[in-house]
């Protein structure tokens, strides 16, 4: 009776929008690589971080005063007054750096295995764009509280833009609103924070999965999983059904529904995940001065400057790169090109083989340098600088710049191992 | 072709100047949305000049005051540091000022309308921060220097003229602000002598 009920209700629904056909096409008959491992938790983690981030940034709002008199006292206000404010915020600013954790392991996930390649090019793409937008979106939160190191990492970040020939003043002054940073540079980082970035935040992780859902997905083996129709053995392609939008023109091998199996594996990270992440925002919610830095718990003042302003721990290796060039134009130029070169990473990497696992001793030196680099440019950028650490960033600096380089040069005739024909779990 | 339109010249035209149209249109009602990040007028009357009074300022002081919410140093300098200031010529970035840090009546070797006057806007050029008055402890940081300006944020040095020094990461010499005296003990910071 109950039963018949509730069919006939998803019958009602399916007649007037795809509920069941998504549903298949996406989750219960979306074909998913049997030998994904441990990297590939991240994509998932990274969507339960963005919901934790927009519903306690909702919530956060609802206390938060957007004004340069009222900001900072709001602040304290709910880490002190509002009932559960302080774990609202604690899980707010704790989930910024849990962002970058997981993203930024997402990212190596895809370097490693070769996820940025043909076919799956605008995948990184999106992703990308995703990782830009998360820094805007950080930097301008960051602002809100309107603390020291808030009003001081904006004023040394815009004034960046300073650097550009003719009208960087100009431009300067239009970002802030003011002729220095002030109420209104608030208010407008306040309103792309919490509506315009999430904004585009969300539309671009749709556009990221449905192109990952058009191509498929990639494996540690880097080996399609899609063959040609009808020369896959009956033992290859398994036993599941698969979504005619996959399985009709394809033979699918190797393969597993996305539901029930990775939905339940995903559970296990996100279960690991939030052990972590509950850890930090109980025990150590300021990260020992690396996720709330301890200059931001004064108010902002802009006639005094900490004695050392450093960035929150994931701008930092994109900062070293900026400070170890003592040019300013120069530095902002290597400053965003060592962002806007991830961008091009599947057209420098000209080899056709994807994972790692088959690829030559060069391309695992360069990774491993490349990672290398990126963690001490990571460390030096929230150092303070002295010669022998800018000699060390510099260095570091080519390291950075030199892995796409050198990508580029060998990958042409890379020297590759044999590929399996089937995949190897 | 069956979805082709039945006179396509006349739909070309018809799809370009409806679409220019719209451009022209979009990008006028873009102006509103771009021009209102502009400083408001309020912004514009808070960034007023302000007047200093340096009657009182002793040799060696720096006074410190507020213009359009930055701080803007009015340091007094002595002999000492005058005939100092003519023998860094060969450590500094640009000695005769001639980047265009400062208004033209402060483009001379001491960077100011009169010598014992020093006024700069108490910015550091490479990223914002506000460097440190050594007035007598700068030969750690330049030896052989006593007095002048170090940047704490990434270490820039600056002379007592607000010049920059070789080898650090600021590219320009301090920046100073457009100001005149309405006397011998009164000083206007954020005007020209002429636009008052």
């Amino acid at each position: 009776m109950l039963k018949k009920l509730v069919l006939d209700g998803i019958d009602w629904v399916d007649a007037r929008i795809p509920m069941t056909e998504t549903w298949n096409k996406h989750l219960a008959q979306y074909p998913t690589p049997v030998n994904f491992n441990f990297w590939y938790f991240f994509g998932s983690l990274a969507m339960l971080v963005l919901v934790n981030q927009i519903l306690t940034g909702i919530w956060l709002t609802m206390h938060y005063n957007p004004s340069a008199e009222g900001a900072f006292a709001s602040i304290e206000y709910i880490m002190r007054d509002v009932p559960y404010g302080w774990l609202l915020r604690y899980m707010h600013s704790t989930g910024a750096s849990a962002f970058f954790v997981v993203i930024y392991l997402h990212m190596f996930r895809g370097l490693i295995y070769g996820s940025y390649q043909k076919p799956r090019e605008l995948i990184w793409i999106f992703g990308m764009l995703i990782f830009l937008v998360l820094m805007a979106e950080a930097f301008m939160g960051y602002l809100l509280p309107w603390g020291q190191m808030s009003f001081w990492g904006a004023q040394v970040i815009i004034s960046l833009f300073g650097a550009i020939p003719i009208i960087g003043d100009d431009l300067t002054l239009w970002i802030r609103g003011d002729y220095v940073i002030s109420g209104a540079t608030l208010n407008r980082f306040f309103a792309l924070h919490v509506v315009a970035l999430p904004l585009a935040l969300v539309a671009l992780v749709f556009l990221h999965i449905v192109a990952l859902h058009e191509v498929g997905s990639n494996n540690p083996d880097g080996v399609e999983i899609k063959q040609k129709k009808g020369t896959a053995s009956e033992e290859a392609k398994g036993k599941f059904t698969f979504h005619k939008q996959y399985s009709g023109k394809k033979d699918i091998i190797d393969a597993v529904p996305f539901h029930p199996y990775f939905t339940v594996k995903d559970i296990m990270g996100v279960s690991g995940f939030l052990i972590c992440f509950a850890a930090v925002i109980f025990f150590i919610p300021e990260g020992g001065g690396y996720f709330l830095e301890p200059p931001n718990f004064e108010a902002a003042n802009g006639l005094k400057t900490p004695d050392h302003i450093a960035p929150v721990w994931y701008y930092t290796p994109y900062y070293a790169i900026l400070r170890a060039i003592p040019d300013k134009l120069i530095g902002v130029v290597f400053f965003g090109g060592s962002i806007a070169i991830l961008f091009l990473l599947p057209w420098l990497d000209r080899c056709k083989v994807k994972s790692i696992r088959y690829r030559s001793w060069k391309h695992k030196l360069n990774i491993t340098q490349f990672i290398i680099c990126f963690i001490v440019l990571g460390v030096l950028g929230a150092l303070p600088a002295t010669p022998l650490l800018t000699t060390v960033a510099q260095v570091a600096s080519v390291g950075y710049f030199g892995f796409f380089i050198a990508l580029w040069v060998y990958s042409k005739n890379e020297k590759t191992k044999p590929l399996p024909t089937r995949l190897t779990h | 072709m069956s979805n082709a339109p039945d006179n396509s010249g006349r739909r070309k035209f018809l799809t370009l100047t409806t679409g220019v149209v719209g451009a022209i249109g979009a990008a006028a009602v873009a102006v509103p949305f771009v021009k209102s990040w502009s400083p408001s007028e309020k912004a514009k009357a808070a960034g007023a000049p302000v007047a200093v009074d340096i009657s009182k300022i002793q040799p060696g002081q720096l006074i410190r005051v507020e213009w359009r919410g930055k701080p803007v140093w009015v340091v007094s300098r002595t002999q000492k540091v005058l005939d100092e200031l003519s023998t860094l010529d060969d450590k500094l970035r640009d000695p005769a000022s001639e980047q265009a840090q400062q208004p033209d009546y402060a483009t001379n070797p001491l960077r100011s309308l009169k010598s014992e006057i020093f006024i700069a806007v108490g910015i550091c050029t490479h990223l914002g921060c506000s460097p440190t008055y050594l007035p007598d402890s700068f030969s750690e940081q330049v030896e052989g220097v006593e007095s002048g300006f170090f940047c704490p944020c990434h270490g820039s040095k600056f002379d007592m003229a607000g010049r920059v020094f070789q080898n650090v990461p600021a590219p320009l010499n301090l920046v100073i602000p457009p100001h005149y005296y309405v006397s011998e003990s009164q000083i206007v910071i954020g005007l020209d002598k002429g636009d008052a």
